[in-house]
């Protein structure tokens, strides 16, 4: 991650770029209450206040405490909020005032608290994330115990768990950790003194909670974990500013994420390592077979873990197979990771003998990588799940049992048939195949009672004495006994094998799924197909009705694009949530942690940098909308649609970015061009002009002529200049009224060659009109001017005293016109270019002189004539020859003398 | 000529006043000078210009209107310099009695050479025609005769008809509309394309190189001049 070049790495570059714009949070950490962090924060804000801050009080609480009220003196308080929760009434801070009050400052208290149900965010730290991103500075106050990382370790110390927990991301984003601190003994004296608040608790407890140690161990670790956060910057400024240091090593850590409910502690275990070596740390959850007999409970819990790992900022992956030591340590070995955490095994001796032991296992096969075995606190410390999901549960079915029962229905009728050719041993076989039957068509416990029935079966119709449950003979006994052990083994391993093929299955279908809608999405170009495939795919996959917004063209906010079923409306409270969603880039709306009480679940359609869509889905049924599956397939659909969504704008923006950057370099041409060729002849003609009026007896009259010719020539010349750009000119603005009339085509060419009789003074001019060419309807002027250019630039681009052509003839219903030169011709790869505005072919060095617009006007007026012109090479010798086609008016074609003239 | 040919100079520009003075003093004129239209109006009595060189873009009274109110009671010779591509104010200049034009930015040769052929027109307007001779053409206006290089030239009748008015306006432009009104009438005023498959059968007939003419030109946009011989022009 940290360029050793010296270069600053990209990850801080951007971290210090995001930085910018948002408001700045301080948080006085604390060890333990009654240290006098709210006392801190407001000393530190009326300091701000008589710098001539703008601070106000978002929600700071005193407890009564009077030294705490005296430090409000003089500050603004906004006025909470009043919620009205089953009959009591909760006062919370008023999130939506402070944010149009919009001072520079405000103080917000106890980070870690839990707002009143029906707030906008369920907490306080959530609601101070929007406080910064709104771009206003933020006071407030955290004990150490509501760290998330350190919530367990702190327990441990203190023997009291705190539910409230703020993530470390909000410590790790915060501007400004200000440690309060006060040694212990001088805390208890405090608390003797009555000057400290606490929640009403055991009394035991809170004496436990105040002792020594007790206060000691809180006060290190709150030290400790600020240390650490110091450091950090100091790594995040050194980073950001190339300074090389002593990087650490690459270390990777990981850890193996189970059901089992200690995994939390694990977790956290995991990201102190990581935060202490400073690597980076991944969770990894090996899916096999055990996977599907999890409860749903289970199954939500590892779900959850994965969210904590994430939120605590690792990387999750989730990788099927069958052995859990063989995929960890493949995984391992394939991603260089250095240590690896696992859980200590809770299961007993008997089992491990049986089953392996994944630990055991996983040491083994890690060689050189680093196992830390961890025993981690049982106590339940699930998260809160930031969506809830709705478990998937299948109904029983009557069918299966059935089926069983008919296929050893069926056995027995075989048995019975056989039972005169074969021995009464060997028939139970046949009960087996019919219990392997069932295992494969029904699974489990239909293939259970399968045995149990075939047991039965077996018993009663073909061992002595028949048709009873009793079993005479002590051997048959024991075949029995193997019959149905055998039977119970076949249905286990066969039902495994079918749920596996199961999974399987449907994991492929899910793949093929996601596959053809990538491949799908890989080649839709325009917009509105993308997102009316995204919904229709959304919908069907997952069966929700799906519809998404995109931020609207002219109008703040967003709207509508698409939906399966069509949607085109969305009441208020959905579109506050769309909008909060897209402005916090997190869930929102039904089932998530924001604005719960919409109808439907609003999720970011995002890529790396930034919203580009907003999802919107429902369902009918009641209660969650998804389960843990669906929710992370979900993801995944809405990660390539982000994904082509974000593509097609990019396009779009690189067709616009080349369409001004195309304008732009014709407006600098332009102005290059204008002003060095005119500058040019200008330069002459005032030299000269001004030189003879200087010095009028220097010069003889030989010279004056030469002298009075070259102003001529550069007068004219500038003239030329100057009525291409007026040309060019009409021709952009559309300004050109076409005076459409038959002309002769060997009359305009005898035009323009004597207009351009000084141009072509230097070349010898041959001229082959054909005799009998139709007349062509043209605007005689603008097309003189086209076989103007033409020879003008065949002039220039031909040595002295080369020969020029100029030949029209027929060719079928067209006219062709041809000026052709015997300069250096054109390059093949400019034939079309030539005609472009300000193109000019570089001969050797020597840049020959004009604006570079004449071919361009031609092809203009040529093709508003209805024409079209083309360059290429001479075939016979070297040079240039520019072909004009015009279509020939029919009627006069024939007629050379119209009816009415007589003579 | 005895006393030097007076022109008025119309043009608001002086700059293009000043340079009109000293070239056409120094080529034997009296010049006198109006900067708009209404100055001219009160000019024209006063002075009697032999011609008058006027400047289509005038501000306030247009040029077009200045024409047609000198030529209510005056036949003074009109030369009208405009802008580059208005063929359109050309036309109509012309159309309204103007008698050639000079377009901006002109060489003095051109000036000249037009400002004699409309003078030479002033003064010739009475009195016999002679034979046009230019280059080995020569033309009898009255024998309805044409040679070139001694021997004859076969003409149709029409053909004689837009010659003959070719050469009576010799050196002088003539629109399209005024040679289609000479010679087909004024119905046939708009035909432009008649008149051009008849000058492409006399440039046949008459000139050395047809495709580059030396005697009839084309004033694109505008309609033909006859060329005069080499040594009356300026």
């Amino acid at each position: 991650m940290a360029e050793r070049d010296g270069r600053p790495s990209p990850e801080a570059l951007l971290a210090a770029a995001k930085q910018e714009g948002r408001g700045k949070l301080k948080i006085f950490l604390g060890a333990a209450p009654g240290v006098g962090k709210t006392y801190e924060m407001l000393l530190a804000a009326q300091a701000k206040r008589r710098d001539g801050a703008d601070v106000v009080v978002g929600v700071v609480e005193t407890h009564g405490r009077r030294e705490t009220e005296a430090l409000l003196e003089g500050l603004e308080v906004i006025p909470r909020r009043e919620v009205d929760y089953k009959g009591h009434l909760l006062a919370e801070m008023d999130l939506d005032a402070i944010l149009k009050r919009h001072p520079e400052l405000v103080l917000v208290d106890e980070l870690a608290h839990t707002n009143a149900p029906g707030s906008r965010h369920p907490k306080r730290y959530v609601d101070v994330e929007e406080l910064i991103a709104a771009g206003i500075d933020v006071f407030t106050t955290l004990n150490i115990q509501h760290v998330e990382s350190l919530n367990d370790v702190v327990a441990r110390i203190t023997r009291i768990r705190v539910r409230e927990t703020v993530p470390d991301s909000i410590l790790d984003q915060a501007d400004d950790i200000e440690v309060v601190d006060l040694s212990p003994e001088d805390l208890i004296k405090r608390l003797r003194e009555g000057k400290v608040y606490v929640p009403q608790q055991a009394e035991r407890a809170v004496r436990h909670y105040f002792s020594q140690g007790n206060l000691t161990a809180l006060r290190e670790l709150a030290l400790r974990r600020t240390a650490q956060r110091v450091d950090e910057q100091l790594l995040s400024h050194m980073r950001a500013h190339a300074i090389s240091g002593p990087w650490p090593a690459g270390e990777r850590v990981l850890v193996c994420v189970s059901e089992a409910p200690s995994t939390g502690g694990l977790i956290r275990y995991a990201r102190r390592v990581a935060d202490h070596l400073r690597a980076p740390w991944t969770a990894v959850y090996v899916e096999t077979t055990r996977t599907h007999r999890l409860s749903v409970a289970e199954r939500d819990r590892i779900a959850d873990f994965l969210r904590l790992a994430e939120r605590l900022g690792a990387s999750t992956i989730t990788i099927p197979g069958r052995n859990i030591a063989d995929e960890v340590a493949a995984y391992a070995a394939a991603n260089n990771i250095t240590q690896i955490v696992i859980g200590k095994s809770s299961r007993s001796r008997w089992f491990e003998m049986v089953h392996g032991s994944v630990v055991h296992e996983l040491v083994r096969k890690t060689g050189s990588i680093s196992v830390h075995v961890i025993s981690a606190d049982d106590s339940d410390a699930v998260p809160p799940k930031s969506i809830q999901t709705r478990p998937d549960f299948e109904p029983i079915r009557i069918q299966p049992y059935l089926g069983s029962a008919g296929s050893i229905a069926v056995a027995l009728g075989v048995g019975l048939l056989l039972k005169h050719f074969i021995a009464v041993q060997s028939i139970s076989l046949v009960f087996l195949m019919a219990v392997l039957a069932s295992a494969i068509a029904w699974g489990l416990w239909p293939s259970l009672i399968a045995a149990i029935a075939s047991m039965l079966a077996y018993n009663f119709f073909f061992l002595p004495p028949l048709y009873t449950f009793t079993v005479a003979d002590p051997e048959n006994v024991l075949a029995l006994f193997f019959f149905l052990i055998v039977a119970v083994i076949v249905s286990n391993l066969t039902a495994r094998t079918r749920s596996q093929v199961l999974t399987a299955r449907s994991r492929a279908k899910t793949t093929a799924e996601l596959y053809a809608f990538s491949r799908k999405v890989a080649g839709i170009g325009a917009l509105d197909d993308l997102l009316w495939a995204t919904a229709y795919q959304i919908s069907s996959m997952l069966k929700v009705r799906a519809v998404l917004l995109m931020p609207a063209k002219d109008a703040e906010g967003l709207e509508v694009a698409s939906g399966y079923p069509p949607e085109d409306r969305l009441d208020q409270t959905d579109m506050a949530a769309a909008r909060w969603t897209w402005e916090h880039n997190r869930a929102a709306g039904r089932g998530a942690d924001t604005l719960p009480g919409g109808k439907r679940l609003f999720l970011p359609l995002r890529t790396g940098s930034g919203p580009v869509g907003v999802l919107g889905i429902d369902r009918d049924t009641p209660g969650p909308l998804l389960t843990p599956d669906d929710r992370r397939l979900l993801d995944a659909l809405c990660d390539q649609a982000a994904v082509a969504i974000e593509r097609i704008s990019l396009a779009k923006g690189l067709d616009e970015a080349r369409l001004l950057a195309e304008t732009e370099r014709l407006r600098g041409a332009l102005l290059t061009s204008i002003s060095h060729d005119l500058r040019t002849p200008l330069a002459s003609i005032l030299g000269a002009v001004s030189s003879l009026r200087r010095f009028p007896e220097k010069y003889g009259p030989a010279e004056r002529e030469d002298l009075l010719a070259t102003l001529q020539d550069e007068a004219e010349r500038l003239n030329r200049f100057v009525c291409n750009l007026l040309d060019m000119t009409r021709l952009e603005s559309g300004a050109i009224e076409l005076k459409l009339e038959l002309i002769d085509v060997a009359e305009i060419v005898g035009s323009a060659l004597q207009r351009a009789g000084n141009v072509l003074a230097g070349h010898h001019v041959e001229v082959d009109i054909a005799p009998d060419l139709p007349m062509l309807r043209l605007d005689a002027v603008l097309f003189e001017q086209v076989l103007f250019n033409l020879l003008d630039n065949a002039a220039k681009y031909s040595p002295p005293a080369s020969r020029i052509d100029i030949r029209a003839t027929r060719d079928g219903g067209l006219v062709e016109i041809e000026v052709a030169d015997e300069g250096s011709g054109i390059p093949a790869a400019d034939r079309e270019h030539v005609f472009d505005k300000f193109y000019r072919v570089q001969a050797q060095d020597r840049r020959r002189a004009g604006t570079g617009l004449g071919l361009a006007i031609c092809r203009g007026f040529v093709e508003s004539l209805g024409g079209w012109i083309v360059a290429r090479n001479r075939r016979d010798r070297s040079g240039a020859v520019l072909t004009i086609r015009m279509p020939a008016e029919p009627e006069i074609a024939g007629a050379r003398q119209p009816a009415l003239a007589h003579g | 000529m005895a006393r030097p040919l007076t022109v008025l100079v119309v043009d608001d520009e002086p700059p293009i006043r000043r340079f009109l003075r000293t070239s056409l003093t120094a080529a034997g004129y009296r010049v006198s000078e109006a900067e708009d239209g209404a100055a001219a109006t009160r000019l024209l009595p006063a002075e009697k210009p032999d011609l008058v060189i006027l400047d289509l873009g005038l501000p306030g009274k247009s040029g077009l209107e200045l024409i047609s109110e000198i030529r209510a009671n005056s036949t003074v010779p009109i030369v009208v310099l405009s802008a580059r591509h208005d063929e359109r104010s050309k036309v109509e200049a012309l159309d309204l009695g103007a008698d050639d034009y000079v377009s901006k930015p002109f060489g003095m040769d051109e000036l000249m050479a037009r400002l004699r052929a409309a003078l030479r027109h002033a003064f010739q307007a009475q009195g016999e025609l002679p034979v046009f001779v230019s280059g080995d053409l020569a033309v009898d206006l009255v024998r309805r005769h044409v040679t070139r290089s001694g021997h004859e030239v076969k003409l149709s009748p029409k053909e004689f008809d837009l010659l003959r008015h070719l050469v009576m306006h010799a050196g002088k432009v003539l629109t399209h509309r005024q040679l289609l009104r000479e010679v087909w009438g004024p119905a046939q005023a708009e035909e432009v394309q008649y008149l051009r498959v008849f000058i492409r059968g006399l440039r046949q007939k008459l000139e050395p190189d047809p495709t580059r003419p030396v005697h009839i030109l084309t004033e694109l946009g505008v309609g033909y001049r006859l060329q005069l011989p080499p040594e009356q022009r300026a």
